[in-house]
């Protein structure tokens, strides 16, 4: 108990720069789940509703993508964004940029696999209306993406959750430079391994109040909306 | 919607206190024990001052800094494995290997001492003993400037650690904080540069037990990523950084640099 | 004036997904006036041949063909009522103008066409209301109301009430026959006899997924041609 007092009363001493690690926080992976639903929700809603061979197959590849170690997708676009690798032109590596990658790699899996499953659920129930309507199946996809939005909420919140508390992808892209790529978990990583536990556990304390904040929000939004709309 | 419009808002005054705005900056790889004992949180920002550059530090395993440099992912290079930074150099992948400052590794060991080393001033004896007495003992094991130093210790006193180790030869692959907290757990010898020492927290029962072998220090040299293999490189801003911590100013400030009062860092540019 | 979609044609058509046929040997044509039931037990292949003629299944075998139309506009000229209404998650009037704007009716019209709709069937005081949160036949009647609004010429109906109170059955029997009064054909398949003596003028029997017989509904009734038929009514209640 008086490791956590402790922390929490390091942890606002920080202040100024506390601030920058959480808004940086907060700016990837908020970037990252942007990202990763704008492509995740069409291409989840492509395969609930169209039929392909091979259908099965993305399937239960993209299910297992779910659980790609952030640490070994770190790697692979490190690899990528280094000077020596394809991409080294764009001089990505060790910013914010190159951990919003990073991270969209690794949520866009999770919330284009728990998308297509709620749309599939939902395209079960509405596919022969819709079809009977005349709709086509790009319009079919959106109308459907829109009406399941409360269950899809549940999936992009399950990306942010995966992105915010994920340490490996972004320590090794970023490189945890202080003041420009250190975000909460590295930030707590590098406390940790200083041996200055009382304020690593502080500042988790902070990251979990974020992420519980940013829950609570969404569920207000869905509430009201769903008041409104049924 | 009111409530969306608050959030979108918030968001974008995150966005902009987060994105750093400078266009003027290096990238410097050093290890972990260097940015850990707090040395470039006291450096950089007379050097920033100074010239407007700011300095990135990425803080890595030496192994890992070296490849870095090889890769071109940095601008210059600050680590403390002399052997490996002149192989670096030979490859061509540096300019030119100089001398900034060292500072020394110390033995540390639980104050209860099963291999009855302590107030020794023979680092490499006390090894043969901890062997000896099969002590527990934590190794980085992570191609670290510290982990090469210990690994040199073993070879100088004529053991081959990779084939006589045993169950007491704890072999962790983390950093220096980490290892120190495993030693600290286990009541086990380790290896640590004085900076982390110093600046670690959670000791337990561990105390030094042998320093001031000259065996035991750790000499830093900083490098310029050659241009030549990567012409991206900032040249001309990696240079002021190699210069000015060369520079008489530069040495002073890392002479200035204490920890409870205790100097961390000698600085020996020109030696 | 553009031509008419009916008669509707059936050719020898089956529906075998899984090699069993669900229906089989369905030659028959739908012309435009009376009001077509088609009649038979649950499982008999009612909703099947529904959807056949609907276009929402493709035969296995066989033709179904609508009248000399370009398959644009045959989407528009014939609509269809589940027996469960799905409605999306907006207002009664969104699930209206969402109908009218899939059929690519101008955004400055559709609104005004969808309240018309809504007036139609009496549902103009629950036009904001969240659709899903309506009852039963409320949201059968706003089914109604979406296939209607765009004044389809044919009007395809599978068991309507079978899910709704009698109330509800009785408010929906009166807006179908306003719409066949108004000039829509109407094919609706029921298994209940006293609907079907409501509503319909002719009878298409349905058995195991083979057209028994087909009579005008009194002559059905009254002399059922197929021992099929005659069994199927004595084990319905007449007034269901």
């Amino acid at each position: 108990m008086n490791a956590i007092a402790e922390g929490l009363r390091r942890v606002l001493e920080l202040d100024r720069e506390l601030w920058h690690i959480v808004a940086l926080s907060l700016e990837v992976s908020l970037s990252a789940v942007l990202i990763a639903t704008t492509l995740g929700l069409p291409l989840g809603a492509a395969l609930a509703v169209k039929r392909f061979r091979g259908r099965r197959g993305v399937i239960v590849v993209l299910n297992a993508l779910m659980g790609l170690p952030p640490v070994v997708v770190g790697l692979l676009v490190y690899l990528l964004l280094s000077r020596a690798g394809p991409l080294g032109e764009l001089g990505l590596l060790f910013t914010p940029g190159a951990m919003i990658i990073a991270q969209s790699v690794l949520v866009l899996p999770i919330i284009a696999a728990l998308a297509r499953q709620a749309l599939e659920d939902a395209w079960r129930e509405y596919e022969e209306q819709l079809r009977s309507l005349g709709a086509r199946e790009f319009t079919a996809a959106l109308t459907l993406i829109w009406d399941a939005r409360f269950s899809l909420v549940t999936a992009v919140l399950a990306g942010l959750g995966r992105a915010a508390a994920e340490v490996g992808a972004v320590m090794i892209v970023g490189g945890n430079i202080d003041g420009v790529t250190r975000v909460m978990t590295t930030a707590i990583a590098l406390e940790t391994s200083k041996g200055d536990l009382p304020l690593a556990l502080g500042l988790g304390f902070v990251l979990i109040a974020l992420v519980l904040a940013l829950n609570a929000a969404a569920q207000l939004v869905k509430e009201t909306a769903e008041r409104r709309f049924g | 919607m009111g409530l969306i419009r608050l959030a979108l808002g918030a968001l974008a005054l995150a966005f902009a206190a987060a994105t750093p705005a400078k266009d003027k900056f290096i990238t410097v790889a050093s290890t972990t024990s260097t940015e850990q004992s707090g040395l470039f949180k006291h450096l950089l920002p007379i050097f920033e001052k100074k010239t407007g550059i700011q300095v990135r530090i990425v803080a890595v395993g030496t192994g890992q800094a070296l490849d870095i440099g090889r890769r071109g992912d940095a601008d210059v290079l600050l680590v403390h494995a002399k052997p490996l930074e002149e192989k670096f150099i030979a490859e061509g992948y540096g300019v030119k290997r100089q001398d900034v400052m060292y500072n020394d590794f110390v033995l540390i060991g639980p104050k209860s001492d099963p291999a009855r080393v302590a107030g020794s001033k023979d680092v490499v004896a006390a090894f043969q003993r901890i062997k000896d007495a099969q002590a527990p003992f934590v190794s980085r094991g992570d191609r670290s400037g510290t982990h090469f130093a210990e690994l040199e210790m073993w070879k100088l006193a004529g053991i081959d650690i990779a084939k006589e180790k045993g169950a007491w030869y704890r072999d962790t692959g983390q950093g220096m904080g980490p290892a120190l907290n495993t030693a600290a757990a286990m009541n086990a010898y380790i290896l640590s540069d004085r900076g982390t020492w110093l600046s670690f927290k959670n000791r337990g029962e561990l105390a030094i037990a042998v320093q001031g072998d000259r065996r035991l220090f750790n000499q830093y040299g900083v490098m310029l990523v050659n241009p030549a293999r990567h012409p991206h490189v900032k040249v001309a801003m990696g240079q002021q950084l190699i210069d000015w911590l060369l520079s008489a100013e530069g040495q002073q400030a890392i002479a200035d640099y204490k920890i409870n009062g205790e100097q961390l860092f000698f600085p020996n540019a020109g030696s | 004036m553009a031509a008419s979609i009916l008669p509707l044609v059936l050719e020898d058509v089956a529906y075998a997904p899984r090699g069993q046929p669900l229906v089989r040997g369905i030659s028959l044509t739908i012309e435009a006036g009376p009001s077509t039931i088609i009649l038979g037990a649950n499982g008999a292949g009612k909703s099947v041949l529904m959807r056949l003629m609907h276009g929402l299944l493709a035969p296995t075998s066989g033709r179904v063909r609508w009248h000399e139309v370009d398959a644009a506009s045959l989407r528009r000229r014939q609509a269809m009522v589940f027996q469960r209404p799905v409605m999306l998650r907006r207002s009664a009037l969104a699930n209206v103008v969402y109908a009218l704007a899939i059929a690519g009716v101008p955004a400055a019209e559709r609104e005004a066409q969808a309240r018309a709709a809504l007036e139609e069937v009496g549902l103009r005081h629950v036009a904001q209301r969240p659709a899903r949160v309506l009852s039963g036949g409320e949201q059968q009647r706003l089914a109604l109301a979406r296939a209607w609004a765009l004044h389809p010429e044919v009007l395809f109906l599978d068991e309507p009430t079978a899910n709704l109170d009698p109330g509800a059955v009785r408010e929906i029997e009166t807006v179908i026959k306003a719409f066949d009064a108004a000039g829509t054909k109407i094919v609706m398949a029921t298994h209940n006899l006293g609907q079907a003596r409501r509503l319909g003028d002719e009878v298409i029997y349905l058995q195991a997924g083979r057209v028994m017989e087909r009579s005008p509904i009194d002559d059905f009734f009254a002399h059922p041609a197929t021992a099929e038929a005659a069994a199927f009514m004595k084990g319905e209640l007449p007034w269901a």
